[in-house]
């Protein structure tokens, strides 16, 4: 009976996660979705975020400026991957891993400094000794924030990818040669969707690290499987709310990111070994990733007809 | 308007994929000329078109539209002097966007692009008109995908997103090859009507003799790279798909022999 009260009582934390790798998995979105790009430097960013934002409250910086610290140490991170891709022609998943590679570097160091050590693996950023924006401990206040914060992310990436200079990122991300043809520097708009991508995910880094109370510098493993698990598992429950509405498809992306945090809870409470967690979702991704391919291979019927109505259509109208 | 000296461009060069697939184009469009482009595989008709949007650099020659030397300039940067249809109708437009948002895209061509939103109320209105000389029911289908689209519409609407900045030249690579003859037949209509409405200078690439004669004020044919046959006026208007390949096997030395070309 205890375990089911304290499976009940883990809920609001695993929506509150869910809402934190959903502000993750928007970064992800913007790279995986918009521009087509496998980004996978958010393993580092994310990190990054969070070491960033834990190093600077520890060494007395407030909470809001190590925030926007974080968040451009991720742009930052973001626009490596971008030049690696662009201007040194390094394959996009490369580029993601040389960058996330650098970051593990980076991130111990930035840990050591706000220790006054060479380096160090994690940092405790308890919300008794520091003024947090988000913590566990106060699961009422967390939840209120994350909800406003994920609100006014999502209406500002509707507005702006609904700008001129939007809509030549995601031209970008449906067809490299239309782009370039209509004039637009195809390096410009991939470079800017991975900076602000990756600046996404460290902002969700620096929440993550409140909100557990410390950062650690393995805490961006298998991040990004997390973040295409969201945004997958948003797209196959909560696809049909969004239709083409972009705004709708980022609130699935978040609402994924929920999904995701409560089944994790449901399988420990089943009793699953935990250690088996990041086997179970990239499994979950991988099937997920698998299904339009498979349905196209294996299971696609001939569309003798469509062929008929589509060349009649072609002759009498095209 | 369009100035071509001397150029030249080898693909893979040292190595034993060397190719060299233009070798010294000299070529003078006048504004408002109308010229097709014939000529055997791999003759170069459609890289004399990528050297002119700069898909790659070319290795000498220049490359002068409207007064403007753009050797130096990327291929976006080119954009802004060009309006470009492809081979392939999936290369021209953004499947996952509507019409109206490629429209929009379109129309901001060579221009920078802020942060004002991305389509207005009255460019819609345009575009609605603008669609509506198509002739195709796009006019309502705004905010359809074009993925949607057949190849003959995302072509027709390729020519309306590359003629929308009235371009100071046209480039048509083979644009009606991988459609159907019929609908081939609409979009080389549009692609006529706009062409004349917008008094623009445009070079057509195709395999089709007959279209080639057709159409345009002026015809040249390619071979291994160079412009072997160059006619305009009325003698391009007394000419014979006959004639063409009698032409061809004169000039070059070597029978025509493509079978696309002859069947069609």
């Amino acid at each position: 009976m205890t375990t089911l009260v304290n499976y009940i009582s883990s809920l609001p934390g695993a929506v509150a996660q869910g809402m934190i790798w959903g502000i993750m998995a928007i970064g992800v979105y913007i790279t995986f979705k918009v521009l087509d790009f496998s980004d996978l430097t958010v393993d580092g960013s994310i990190c990054l975020g969070a070491v960033v934002c834990a190093a600077l409250m520890t060494v007395g910086v407030p909470m809001p400026v190590a925030m926007l610290c974080a968040f451009i140490a991720g742009l930052l991170a973001g626009l490596l991957t971008g030049v690696f891709h662009t201007f040194m022609g390094i394959p996009a998943i490369l580029s993601g891993i040389l960058t996330q590679l650098i970051l593990w570097s980076v991130n111990l160091k930035v840990l050591g400094f706000a220790v006054g050590k060479d380096s160090a693996a994690n940092l405790s950023l308890s919300s008794r000794n520091f003024n947090t924006l988000v913590t566990m401990l106060d699961m009422n206040k967390s939840l209120i924030v994350l909800e406003v914060i994920c609100v006014v992310l999502i209406a500002l990436l509707y507005w702006f990818f609904g700008t001129e200079f939007g809509a030549s990122i995601r031209a970008t991300g449906a067809n490299l040669n239309m782009s370039r043809a209509q004039g637009i520097n195809t390096n410009a708009t991939k470079i800017f969707g991975l900076v602000l991508s990756n600046g996404i995910v460290a902002f969700a880094g620096a929440l993550l690290a409140q909100y557990q109370g410390n950062a650690d510098v393995n805490m961006g493993k298998g991040a990004i499987v997390i973040g295409l698990a969201a945004v997958i598992i948003g797209e196959a429950l909560f696809g049909w709310i969004a239709r083409n509405n972009f705004a709708l498809k980022l609130i699935t992306v978040v609402l994924g990111g929920i999904t995701y945090f409560i089944v994790y809870s449901t399988v420990i409470y089943m009793g699953l070994d935990s250690n088996y967690l990041k086997m179970l979702s990239a499994v979950v991704v991988a099937i997920f990733l698998a299904v339009p391919y498979l349905k196209k291979t294996y299971f696609s019927k001939p569309h003798h007809k469509k062929v008929k109505s589509d060349a009649k259509e072609g002759g009498a109208n095209a | 308007m369009l100035e071509l000296n001397n150029v030249q461009k080898t693909f893979n060069a040292g190595t034993i994929n060397e190719k060299r697939a233009l070798c010294g184009v000299n070529l003078h469009l006048a504004p408002g000329d109308f010229v097709t482009i014939i000529g055997g595989n791999g003759a170069g008709k459609s890289t004399t078109l990528n050297a002119v949007a700069g898909v790659w650099p070319i290795d000498e020659g220049d490359i002068i539209i409207d007064g403007v030397r753009v050797n130096k300039l990327t291929e976006h940067k080119r954009a802004k002097y060009l309006g470009r249809v492809f081979q392939d109708p999936m290369t021209g437009t953004a499947a996952t966007m509507e019409i109206q948002e490629n429209l929009a895209i379109a129309a901001r061509r060579g221009q920078l692009r802020g942060l004002r939103w991305g389509i207005s109320r009255k460019e819609k209105e345009q575009y609605r008109e603008m669609l509506k000389i198509l002739d195709l029911g796009l006019e309502d289908r705004m905010t359809a995908k074009v993925g949607l689209l057949s190849g003959g519409q995302r072509q027709a609407l390729t020519l309306l997103m590359a003629s929308i900045k009235k371009p100071k030249l046209l480039l048509l690579d083979e644009h009606t090859a991988a459609l159907d003859p019929k609908t081939a037949a609409k979009v080389l209509e549009i692609s006529q009507k706009l062409i004349s409405e917008n008094n623009l200078t445009a070079m057509m690439v195709t395999h089709n003799m007959k279209d080639a004669i057709a159409y345009g004020n002026r015809l040249i044919m390619m071979h291994e790279g160079r412009i072997i046959f160059d006619v305009s006026g009325e003698e391009k208007k007394a000419l014979t798909v006959d004639a063409l390949i009698q032409k061809f096997s004169l000039t070059s030395g070597q029978e025509f022999a493509n079978d696309r070309a002859l069947l069609s």
